[in-house]
């Protein structure tokens, strides 16, 4: 027998395969399509085609509400990994002219010994991001905010790349090494809290975090601190604010006080 | 009639060696995440080593055993010689570059992307393409079963196609057609945007094309176990197929099934509509169709074999029944664990039980104990069952195999078991560590650590399997006589043209991925906006 015997509705293995196939199908896709919308009380159809559509997964467009005023700025910042990929020397170079207003605060050398961040090594997309914000409004501080506010996106981008082109000097380190927390390294699974070492050095870094071994205690105490109480806010989807509201003080004075008196160069390690 | 030995010997070897260290690998993630490991402090290592196990796993164990058997089957059941050698030794060498590519950038810690890929993630660019040599590889000896089978048609016209060759075949067709869904992620999606032509990609819609093979791929794992059921067991046992009609048919039914259900993996996704989720979800529960007739039709032809040795009464006959025959104990074997996954794939299946297990450590379970345990098991005995004939020496010692068949049955019920439990218990998967001196989840360590020790029977079983498989390669000299295929209670003269050929039910196969998955990719794929950032393994 050829197979051209075979596909004809003659054939009664052919006619009974489709015909079983197309009934199973059609069957459950009444069932699917149809039974199964209406059976659910709480979903309003306007008729059985927007039932159909629904079941199918028509992209539907959302009916047009007023988005609410926000009454804070929330950080508009897009970070990818080739968010400020090659820098430039000459954009390197304008960033340490630029830099020269920031050393009062943050160092000469990028290392500072007035409780600010250091900046020296840090990430390119970490800097920028804050800059951004800082100009935006979405993260503000008495301080930082006026020298920001200014700025273009050409010069931003130019001290993100000067301050992460500088190498990471030893910062001054007032403690001996502390041993790993366990905040640091398992975090809190079970209050949602992901190990700090799992996005800010230590065990990995994510794009947008910063590097923190070696940045005063002070600072980063204080920046948990304004998470927690939602004073800081340019945190993308509250990732920061979350895990600081979960922590408890000790855990908040044992992360701070281990970053801070780890020395720059066990991030080049793990890097 | 096997001539081509080295060749199915190399496929087999390449299989059980690269097995042989994901096994291992797997133990470590057992220890590791488990109470009685001390933990690593770099998750990283974990998933590095996890994607490791999961690829070699998923992708190249089981399609180099697939291939290896298919060209035994193709020699033994036509008894002719394999057309195309040199084709099929390109094969094997693109499967061997392909693993080696995809190795290199998950050992160095560039590919953590796990084996399911998961975008938006993006791992390097050559353990794609590496999984993609494999698969290239893998169709090679697709379009040789197929050719093999035509070239005996010629020879043999309207003559019925040995049971063997039918399934074989059957089953390269199923996995010609299930590898496109993942090709397709990867050549459209995913490389592009490893390759750095693209940064950003649409999840969703790759989450959908994989689930068109994810699903069945299973059944093609499947494919050489039902294969051994049918074809092997009845005559290693000294009985006869109870039906070679319904052996068809349920290979059929495996091809038009086994493709448009694999949106029940994407039952928890938003951009999938829940029409389509309950169309797949009601024909998931027709894969059952194919297995129970399975488990019939053997238990059936076990029956045979035991009434033939004296067996008698309505239950007394299992006493008679070889039990010291590897081969009854390893169909035993895997049919109990075949019983135990199956009942717990009918809750993985159904659109609401499956919320309450779903992205657990029940699936886990679920995967390891119809995988790693119904399925490979059954490798173990078409290995051993075929081994005296490859290697031309006898395997004698049959209370090792029988120690090394008990091990692994064994180590996967105390490895899945509890898995699954826990899983009931909330206990999340893809995880690389738990605190467990937590007391929300203490009471669970008692049943991971089990989990554990299970981890370990089942590489001790490994350990030996392979030193079974090496002492027989320097065992001494035996003919085994030609290689033989189980034979039918009522051995077929004439086939109806539907059960003799795969034209009609692949054609069913894709159709009915058309009707399932054609209108959720294409408007998946012409939806504007759906589209995410990549996120970049290791990147700053």
């Amino acid at each position: 027998m050829s197979t051209s015997e075979l596909f004809t509705f003659r054939n009664r293995h052919f006619s009974l395969a489709v015909g079983i196939t197309a009934a199973i199908l059609i069957v459950t896709a009444i069932a699917g399509f149809l039974v199964l919308p209406f059976a659910q009380p709480w979903v309003q159809f306007a008729n059985v085609w927007d039932a159909i559509c629904s079941a199918a997964g028509v992209p539907q467009r959302a009916p047009k509400v007023t988005v609410p005023e926000q009454s804070t700025r929330l950080s508009e910042v897009v970070l990818t990994s080739s968010t400020l990929a090659r820098p430039s020397q000459e954009g390197i170079g304008r960033g340490a002219t630029l830099a020269q207003r920031c050393a009062i605060c943050h160092g000469p050398t990028g290392v500072s010994r007035a409780d600010s961040p250091n900046l020296a090594g840090q990430y390119a997309a970490v800097i920028y991001k804050q800059l951004l914000d800082f100009r935006s409004g979405a993260r503000t501080n008495a301080v930082m905010s006026p020298f920001a506010v200014n700025l273009t996106d050409q010069e931003i981008a130019d001290l993100s790349h000067y301050y992460a082109y500088l190498p990471r000097l030893p910062a001054y380190h007032p403690t001996p090494q502390l041993p790993k927390p366990s905040i640091v390294i398992y975090g809190a699974p079970m209050r949602g809290i992901a190990p700090c070492g799992s996005c800010h050095g230590s065990l990995d870094n994510k794009i947008g975090s910063p590097w923190l071994e070696g940045q005063s205690e002070a600072y980063m105490k204080a920046q948990l601190q304004a998470f927690a109480s939602g004073e800081r806010r340019n945190d993308i989807s509250q990732q920061m604010r979350n895990i600081a509201r979960a922590m408890t003080p000790q855990e908040i004075d044992q992360a701070a006080s281990y970053y801070a008196s780890q020395p720059p160069d066990v991030v080049k390690a793990v890097d | 009639m096997l001539v081509n030995r080295k060749l199915i010997l190399a496929h087999f070897w390449l299989a059980f060696a690269v097995f042989g260290i994901a096994l291992t690998l797997g133990a470590w993630q057992m220890f590791i995440r488990s109470p009685i490991g001390t933990w690593l402090s770099n998750p990283e290592l974990y998933y590095r080593s996890l994607t490791a196990h999961g690829t070699v796993m998923g992708y190249v164990f089981p399609t180099l055993v697939a291939m290896g058997f298919g060209y035994a089957i193709s020699e033994a059941a036509l008894q002719q010689r394999l057309v195309g050698v040199r084709w099929a030794w390109a094969g094997f060498w693109l499967i061997v570059a392909g693993s080696v590519m995809a190795v290199i950038p998950i050992a160095l810690g560039r590919a953590s992307v796990l084996y399911t890929f998961y975008p938006p993630l993006i791992g390097n660019v050559f353990y794609y393409l590496g999984v993609v040599l494999v698969v290239v590889g893998s169709w090679i000896w697709v379009a040789l079963m197929s050719v093999n089978l035509r070239v005996w048609r010629k020879a043999h016209p309207g003559a019925p196609v040995p049971l063997a060759m039918f399934a074989n075949v059957a089953g390269s067709y199923l996995w010609a057609w299930t590898a496109v869904g993942a090709a397709l992620e990867l050549l459209l999606q995913i490389i592009p945007v490893a390759a750095g032509l693209k940064s950003t990609i649409d999840a969703g819609l790759a989450r959908v094309l994989f689930s068109w093979t994810l699903h069945a791929i299973v059944y093609f794992w499947l494919m050489p176990t039902y294969i051994a059921y049918y074809t092997i067991v009845p005559r290693a046992i000294g009985g006869r197929v109870y039906s070679d009609s319904m052996a068809r048919i349920s290979f059929i039914l495996f091809l038009v099934v086994a493709m448009p259900i694999g949106m029940h993996h994407t039952f928890a996704d938003p951009q999938v509509g829940a029409g389509f989720k309950f169309i797949h979800s009601a024909f998931t529960a027709l894969v059952a169709l194919p297995t129970l007739l399975t488990v019939f039709t053997i238990c059936a032809s076990v029956e045979i074999a035991a009434r033939l040795r004296g067996g008698r009464g309505l239950f007394g006959w299992i006493r008679a029944l070889p039990w010291d025959n590897p081969m009854m104990l390893a169909l035993a074997f895997s049919f109990v664990m075949l019983g135990f996954g199956g009942a717990g794939g009918l809750i993985n299946m159904s659109y609401q039980l499956d919320a309450s297990i779903h992205n657990t450590q029940w699936i886990t379970g679920h995967f390891h104990l119809i995988f790693g345990g119904a399925i490979v098991i059954m490798y173990f005995a078409i290995a051993y069952d075929l081994w005296p004939h490859l290697t031309g020496r006898e395997l004698i010692d049959l209370r090792l195999i029988r120690t090394q068949l008990w091990l692994w049955f064994v180590g996967m019920i105390v490895t899945t078991f509890p898995w699954h439990w826990v899983g009931i218990l909330g206990m999340p998967r893809r995880m690389a560590y738990f605190d467990f001196g937590d007391p929300a989840i203490a009471p669970q360590a008692l049943s991971v650590t089990f989990s554990a020790i299970g981890g370990f029977i089942l590489l001790a079983s490994g350990i030996l399997f392979i030193v079974i498989l090496a002492r027989g390669m320097r065992a001494p000299r035996a003919d085994a006589g030609p290689y033989q295929f189980a034979l039918a209670v009522h051995q077929p003269t004439t086939v109806p043209v539907a059960l003799n050929t795969h034209g009609l039910w692949v054609a069913l196969m894709i159709a009915l991925t058309l009707t399932n998955y054609g209108y959720p990719i294409l408007t998946l794929a012409l939806s504007e906006g759906t589209s995410v950032p990549a996120v970049y393994v290791g990147a700053q």
